[in-house]
């Protein structure tokens, strides 16, 4: 047969093998997805959302840029394997096809080289770009092993490359690297070998053979050998992908189609929980931010791991063990580069874990709510911690006074929790509860506004409730007092260092609204670690299992980090981390709220 | 010993504080700190869901350590998970955890 080599068997087997397992894996995760996922699908899938998507999966698959943010030399090891190995696939077959203009095998395209001189197949008579064509290969494969050379630096010593801890993988992932990693050392030597009988290839693999001819073997054993072995590794890592890390590189690009059509993740497991599993590259990335591994030196239960424990169906209490020993500060998903929503995920396996003892009927106790009229005025929800900081609601009420507003204090007495910490723990069927006894009492009230003192609760009327009217942060609510000029204050010429809550500010993108406040009031501050790389203050809900020592060792981080600065208050607009730091020492921890009240200009 | 035929008998009574029922030794496996209580009660004053009901971590609490848990599952699923309690706590006590624990141990 013409263009045909017994070598090619290895990678054929291995592509159908790949065609056939990742077919039967995403169609039976696209029939896992739930209904609104697939209403969601349906509804967007002919509408231009596509083009964001073709554009994301460029940006993100191809050349890794959210990588790139996070350190150049990372992200440029990332482009040249994924970049150049789809450039040397692309150009590749554009090569085939200048030399084989009337149609040529598969495998032609891959194994070019060997195939190429005119002795072994037909070239194209007409094929002028022969050489250009062979150079851009060349220079492509050296883009390739430029990416592979710093993968095995970083194997050895992470740190030039930006990670301090890299992952600690399964052995079906070790194998897949290692026939990855042979894969373009051998398609070099192989090109090598045949270039030293034919004298074909472009600079770089004419140069090899130039000197490979000058050794006295036998060649054409030699480079029949050598195809061979390249086209084992093509096939070992093909049949293998499937099954390890190297999945994500075709479930990465579904999952930015599904995320861009609208689609999200729901409390319960479904089919697109299956995509994010799978486009997880394990990278590693979540576990150097991550505060349990920063300060108390876990190092088994950071997104990557719980993605591969669930993935892996590993024991199902191993599963909940690590679940659970989480603080659910979000910095991993804010550092995620495929954009996994680990928090979610994370929430999915404590909700199947409490399955026996979440009941519905739990909150019978509560009242009928009496409803209470609240026409033409904002409710306030203080949120069981602000009631530990009695400070925050007396700086709200104050406030509201000045600026004249009326409002409705609706958990100033008997108010229930909003639902967020049970969710958090897993008790699906309780928070839903909760929050149906809240909504009826917010809508009851016909309130215009809900504005909360808390995060947690914040978050949770946001993305949880679906009230109709809207839901604010009080430093939004400062923050547009101040604009519209409603709210005037002194300033106070102390200095400030703020301290972004999680559930504020990853969990809800609120970071210049007590910004804009504090720098209207005091001196502003920046310190190292802020916005999206906040640290978590280590007293949230999130960890149930963590004692008074261990989050005390987080919450210091995240002092030092305020610290250093040396601020004269620090401030924050989380009770919970107002008292976690209030608890440290004598430096002033002040909520937003409190330092606007205290420097209120009033009789305006 | 010489053995005239008579002896003296154990002492029946039951030192609470000793007794120690299995589901305690996994409740204590499971929240360390459990054993750190000193009773003030500071949770039970604070607690939401105390607020609303008779729902008493104190007692609970106690009663659990002596092996009485006749009522309290039912009881324990008042709790809203709010975390007040935890910030109360003088002595550093992870309540949330012990309430989620003893539910597990009673219902679970």
């Amino acid at each position: 047969m013409d263009k045909f080599a017994f070598y090619v068997l290895p990678f054929c087997a291995g592509v159908v093998a790949l065609l056939v397992i990742s077919v039967w894996k995403y169609w039976r995760w696209i029939r896992h997805l739930d209904k609104l996922q697939r209403a969601t699908v349906q509804k967007n899938i002919w509408t231009w959302k596509f083009l964001p998507a073709i554009w994301e999966t460029v940006r993100e698959s191809l050349l890794h840029l959210r990588i790139s943010k996070k350190n150049l030399v990372l992200g440029y090891m990332h482009r040249s394997l994924a970049f150049g190995w789809f450039l040397l696939i692309v150009v590749g077959a554009l090569q085939a096809y200048l030399a084989w203009p009337h149609g040529h095998p598969l495998w032609a395209a891959i194994f070019f080289n060997y195939f190429e001189p005119a002795e072994r197949a037909g070239i194209s008579p007409n094929f002028t770009h022969a050489a250009l064509m062979a150079n851009i290969m060349d220079a492509l494969l050296i883009y390739v092993l430029s990416g592979l050379a710093l993968a095995m630096l970083k194997k050895l010593w992470s740190r030039p490359l930006g990670m301090k801890r890299t992952t600690r993988h399964t052995l079906v992932d070790r194998l897949t690297k290692l026939s990855l990693w042979c894969i373009f050392p051998l398609r070099l030597l192989s090109e090598g070998l045949t270039s030293s009988m034919f004298g074909n290839g472009g600079f770089m693999v004419k140069a090899l053979g130039t000197v490979l001819a000058t050794l006295n073997f036998d060649n054409e054993y030699c480079e029949y050998t050598s195809w061979m072995l390249y086209s084992i590794a093509l096939g070992t890592f093909f049949t293998l992908m499937p099954f390890s890390r190297y999945m994500h590189i075709f479930t990465e690009v579904f999952l930015i189609y599904f995320r861009q059509l609208g689609v999200s993740d729901s409390n319960k497991k479904t089919g697109y929980t299956m995509f994010e599993l799978s486009a997880c590259s394990r990278c590693g990335i979540c576990i150097d931010g991550c505060p349990m591994n920063k300060e108390l030196g876990v190092r088994n239960m950071q997104g990557v791991y719980m993605l591969q424990s669930i993935r892996n169906k590993e024991r199902q209490s191993h599963q909940e063990a690590l679940a659970e020993n989480c603080l659910m500060c979000d910095r991993c998903v804010a550092d995620c580069p495929v954009g996994i929503d680990l928090s979610i995920v994370r929430r999915q396996v404590r909700i199947q874990n409490k399955e026996n003892i979440d009941k519905q009927s739990t909150y019978e106790y509560l009242k009928p709510i009496k409803a209470f009229n609240a026409i033409g005025r904002v409710a306030y929800f203080g949120g069981c911690m602000s009631h530990l900081t009695p400070g925050i609601t007396e700086a709200m009420e104050s406030i509201f006074q000045t600026v004249g507003q009326p409002y409705w204090f609706m958990d100033q007495e008997q108010g229930i929790c909003c639902g967020r910490p049970l969710l958090q723990q897993g008790f699906e069927k309780q928070a839903a509860e909760l929050r149906r006894k809240n909504s009826e009492l917010i809508a009851n009230s016909k309130a215009t506004m809900l504005i909360t003192s808390c995060p947690i609760c914040y978050q949770s009327f946001k993305k949880e409730y679906n009230l109709a009217i809207p839901v604010v942060h009080h430093t939004e609510y400062l923050a547009a007092m101040l604009k519209n000029g409603k709210l005037k204050v002194r300033f106070d010429d102390r200095k400030v260092a703020y301290h972004d809550p999680c559930e504020l500010g990853r969990g809800c993108g609120i970071y210049d609204e007590p910004r804009y406040v504090l720098k209207n009031t005091t001196n502003l501050l920046k310190t190292k670690e802020e916005r999206e790389h906040s640290l978590c203050c280590g007293f949230n809900m999130g960890n149930p299992l963590l004692d008074l020592e261990q989050q005390t060792k987080v919450r210091n981080a995240a002092r030092d980090n305020l610290m250093a600065v040396h601020p004269d208050v620090i401030a924050t607009a989380c009770p919970m981390c107002k008292k976690a730091f209030a608890h440290a020492d004598t430096t002033a921890v002040k909520d937003v709220a409190e330092i606007v009240a205290a420097n209120l200009v009033k009789n305006q | 010993m010489k053995d005239f035929g008579y002896n003296i008998s154990k002492g029946r009574s039951i030192n609470l504080d000793e007794y120690r029922p299995e589901k305690v030794d996994r409740l204590l496996e499971a929240v360390p700190s459990y054993k750190w209580c000193i009773g003030c009660g500071g949770c039970t004053a604070t607690c939401t869901a105390g607020g609303l009901t008779d729902f008493n971590i104190r007692r609970i609490h106690n009663a659990f350590f002596r092996g009485q848990y006749a009522g309290f599952a039912e009881q324990l699923d008042h709790c809203m998970l709010c975390g007040k309690c935890l910030l109360v706590c003088p002595r550093g006590v992870n309540t949330r955890a012990l309430i989620i624990n003893m539910r597990r141990i009673l219902e679970g």
